[in-house]
C-alpha cells in the first residue's frame, strides 16, 4: 500500500503534552510552574528538583526565574529522591518533580527510607496522575494513591484544578514534613474559581448540596462530578459533590457525616484504580464508623490499562461525565 | 584533624578500641556483622581521628564533616568508633540490639546521635552523599561528607547514578570510602557480580581514586589525606581492600563470616585474642 491516512480516520493516541481540558473550558497555564517561583522569591529555601522531566512538569517556569535553584538530575529518579533527601538535611526545601509512575513505583524505597522516615520537608509533585496520558501502562500511574498512602509520615493530595494547585503550593510548603501531590500542567481547567474555594491541608469541602446521591470525588473527579450533577438535574436526580483532595491525611470527620445522612446513595469517584484509593478509604472510614450506605465506585479497573486517546479511555473506563452520569441513573433505577 | 580535645593516642590504638568495642556488642548480641566491624575499625579510626572535622559534645555542630554510613549493617561498627569518639555515651554500648535502645542493629538516623543516614536498605548513601554536598556547597559551608559504602553494594544501580552524578557536578566536598572485603549474603562478591577491574571503572566514571590495604593504617591515612587535599574539582574515592574478621585470627578464618555466629565463651577468646594481635603489633 502507499498509503494509510487516507482510510477511515481514528482518534490519535493522546500524547504526554496533551491537556485534559474539554472545549471550551477555561484554562490557566502552568499553574503549578508560575505559583512556585511566585513563592520562591520570599521562600529562598525553596528549590527545584527534577530527573529529565522538567519541561514536562511545569518546573521549566521556575527554572527559568531561578536558574541557581534548579537542580537537573538527570532521568536517576532513586538518586532524584536521595538527593532531595540530602538536600533536606542541609536546610533546603526541595519541591522534586517527575511523572507520579516513576516517583512512586521506581523510586518508592528511596522516599520511604531516606524521605518519609526522616519526616524531611521534600514536597514530591508528580504530573500524568492515574489515567491521564494514553502513552500506555508505563506512563499511567493508576495505583499512586494507593502507595503513597500506605507510606508513614506521607501527606497525599490530588488537586483538581488550576486553582487548587495554585494555593496548594504555598500550603503544603507551610506544612512541614513529606508530601506526595499529583499535578495537572500545561493548559489546567479553572473550576472552582466560582465556587468561593479554598484551599485547606487535610480537609474536605462541600461543593454543592444535594439529596438523592453524595458524590466523594478527588483531582479532575471532582470536576466531573460537578459535570455530572449539572446533568442529572434534567433528569431530576439531586446530586451532592463533596470534594476530597487530601487523602492522607483523610477527613473523616467530614466522610462521616455527610455520609450519614440517609438516603442517599453514595458514590466515591476517583482517577485511580479501585484497590487502595480514595474508594477503599472511605469504605473503611464508613465502616468502621459503623456507617452504612448504598455505595458505589466510579474508579479504574484492576487492570493494565489500554493505550489510545483520552476521551476514548475515559468513557471505556467509565470516568467520563457521560458514563459516569448514566451509571449513577441505572445504579439509583 | 579533630578539634576536639584528644589525648596523645595513635591511630593504631584508636583502631584497637574500636575493634574491642565492637566484639563487647557482639557479645550483648551473641552474633552480628562482628567480620565487617573488625575489617572496617582501621577506616572509621581514621576517619575519626585522622581526618573529619566533628564536635563530640555537639553532634550537629553545623560546620562538622558529616559521616554517611551506607551500609546500615555496619552500625556495630560506627557506634564503636562514636563511642571511641565520645558522641556516644559509654554506659550504652550494653544496649546494642536491645529494646528501647538507641543503637539498633541497622543503623537509624532518626534517634542516634552521629547516625547520619538509616542504611538498611543498602545502595542509598552516594544518592543522599550527592544531595548533601550540593546542598553544603549551596551555604557556602566548607565541610565534606564522607560515605562509607560496601561492595556488594556495587551490584545496586543507584550507586552508579551517584557515582555519575557526582563527577558531574564536580562534587570536591564528597569523599567516599568503598569496603572491599569481598563478602556478601550469598559469597564472594567477584562471584556473586564482578565488579572488577574497579578502579579503571571509577576513574573512568571522573573520580579521583586511591587503591590501599584498609588494615594498614598508615596507607590508610595517607590516602584519606591526599582525598581531602586534592585540589581538582571533582570527587574522591578510596578503595579499601580489607579482611573479614582483621585482628582476630579465628574469626579472620572462619568460613561463614557475612552474618558471624560466635559461641558465648568465644568472645572471652575472640578478645584475647585481639589484646594479643595489638599487642604483637606495637612489639
Amino acid at each position: 500500500m502507499n498509503s494509510v491516512v487516507d482510510k477511515k480516520p481514528r482518534l490519535k493516541t493522546s500524547a504526554m503534552i496533551a491537556s485534559i481540558a474539554g472545549e471550551g473550558q477555561v484554562t490557566r497555564s502552568a499553574p503549578f510552574g508560575h505559583a512556585l517561583a511566585a513563592l520562591a522569591r520570599t521562600k529562598t529555601n525553596i528549590i527545584g528538583m527534577t530527573a529529565d522531566l522538567g519541561k514536562y512538569t511545569d518546573l521549566h517556569i521556575f527554572a527559568k526565574e531561578f536558574p541557581e535553584r534548579y537542580y537537573q538530575m538527570g532521568m536517576a529518579e532513586q538518586l532524584l529522591m536521595g538527593a532531595a533527601a540530602g538536600f533536606a538535611h542541609e536546610g533546603a526545601q526541595p519541591f522534586v518533580t517527575t511523572y507520579a509512575v516513576f516517583a512512586t513505583r521506581r523510586a518508592y524505597d528511596f522516599i520511604h527510607q531516606t524521605i518519609a522516615e526522616d519526616n524531611l520537608d521534600v514536597k514530591i509533585v508528580c504530573a500524568l496522575p492515574g489515567l491521564t496520558t494514553g502513552y500506555g501502562p508505563s506512563h499511567q500511574a493508576a495505583e499512586d494513591l494507593a502507595l503513597m498512602r500506605a507510606m508513614p509520615n506521607m501527606t497525599v493530595i490530588d488537586p483538581c484544578d488550576a486553582l487548587e494547585i495554585e494555593q496548594m503550593v504555598p500550603a503544603i510548603s507551610a506544612h512541614k514534613g513529606p508530601v506526595y501531590a499529583r499535578l495537572l500542567r500545561g493548559n489546567v481547567p479553572a473550576v472552582l474559581d466560582e465556587y468561593n474555594y479554598q484551599f485547606e491541608l487535610g480537609k474536605a469541602k462541600m461543593l454543592r448540596g444535594g439529596n438523592d446521591v453524595l458524590i466523594i470525588s478527588s483531582g479532575i473527579m471532582t470536576m466531573r462530578a460537578l459535570e455530572t450533577a449539572k446533568a442529572l438535574e434534567s433528569d431530576k436526580v439531586d446530586v451532592a459533590v463533596l470534594h476530597v483532595p487530601t487523602i492522607k491525611p483523610l477527613d473523616t470527620e467530614t466522610i462521616i457525616r455527610e455520609a450519614r445522612r440517609t438516603g442517599r446513595m453514595v458514590v466515591v469517584a476517583e482517577n485511580h484504580t479501585v484497590i487502595g484509593g480514595l474508594g477503599e478509604a472511605v469504605a473503611t472510614t464508613l465502616m468502621r464508623a459503623g456507617v452504612s450506605c448504598t455505595f458505589k465506585q466510579v474508579a479504574l479497573p484492576d487492570e493494565f490499562l489500554d493505550a489510545g486517546a483520552l476521551p476514548t479511555l475515559h468513557d471505556r473506563y467509565g470516568i467520563s461525565t457521560n458514563v459516569m452520569a448514566t451509571n449513577i441513573k441505572q445504579w439509583l433505577a | 584533624m579533630s578539634t576536639t580535645v584528644i589525648e596523645d593516642v595513635t591511630l593504631a590504638e584508636r583502631a584497637y578500641r574500636i575493634r574491642r568495642n565492637a566484639l563487647l556488642m557482639g557479645e550483648v548480641q551473641g552474633q552480628g556483622y562482628i567480620g565487617q566491624a573488625l575489617d572496617i575499625a582501621d577506616v572509621l579510626a581514621v576517619s575519626y581521628f585522622g581526618a573529619m572535622n566533628y564536635r563530640a559534645a555537639e553532634p550537629d555542630w553545623e560546620d562538622r564533616d558529616r559521616f554517611l554510613l551506607s551500609n546500615g549493617h555496619y552500625a556495630i561498627a560506627l557506634y564503636a568508633a562514636l563511642f571511641e569518639a565520645g558522641i556516644l555515651p559509654e554506659e550504652e554500648l550494653e544496649t546494642y540490639g536491645s529494646d528501647d535502645s538507641r543503637l539498633p542493629m541497622s543503623g537509624m538516623a532518626s534517634y542516634t546521635p552521629g547516625m547520619e543516614m538509616s542504611g538498611g536498605s543498602l545502595g542509598q548513601g552516594l544518592t543522599i552523599a550527592v544531595g548533601r554536598c550540593l546542598g553544603l556547597k549551596r551555604k557556602g559551608s566548607k565541610s565534606f561528607v564522607y560515605t562509607l559504602f560496601s561492595d556488594g553494594e556495587l551490584d545496586e544501580g543507584a550507586v552508579w547514578e551517584g557515582l555519575l552524578s557526582a563527577a558531574h557536578w564536580k562534587l570536591d566536598n564528597l569523599i567516599a570510602m568503598v569496603d572491599v572485603n569481598n563478602q556478601q549474603a550469598d559469597g564472594p562478591s567477584t562471584q556473586i557480580m564482578a565488579f572488577e577491574p574497579l578502579v579503571p571503572k571509577l576513574e573512568a566514571f571522573g573520580w579521583y581514586v586511591q587503591r590501599v590495604n584498609g588494615n594498614d593504617i598508615g596507607a590508610v591515612k595517607e590516602a584519606f589525606d591526599n582525598a581531602r587535599n586534592l585540589k581538582e574539582p571533582k570527587p574522591r574515592i578510596i578503595v579499601c581492600d580489607t579482611k573479614m574478621g582483621c585482628g582476630v585470627p579465628f574469626l579472620e578464618q572462619r568460613e561463614k563470616n557475612h552474618f558471624i555466629r560466635v559461641d558465648a565463651h568465644e568472645w572471652k577468646l575472640a578478645l584475647e585474642a585481639l589484646d594479643e594481635t595489638f599487642a604483637g603489633s606495637k612489639a
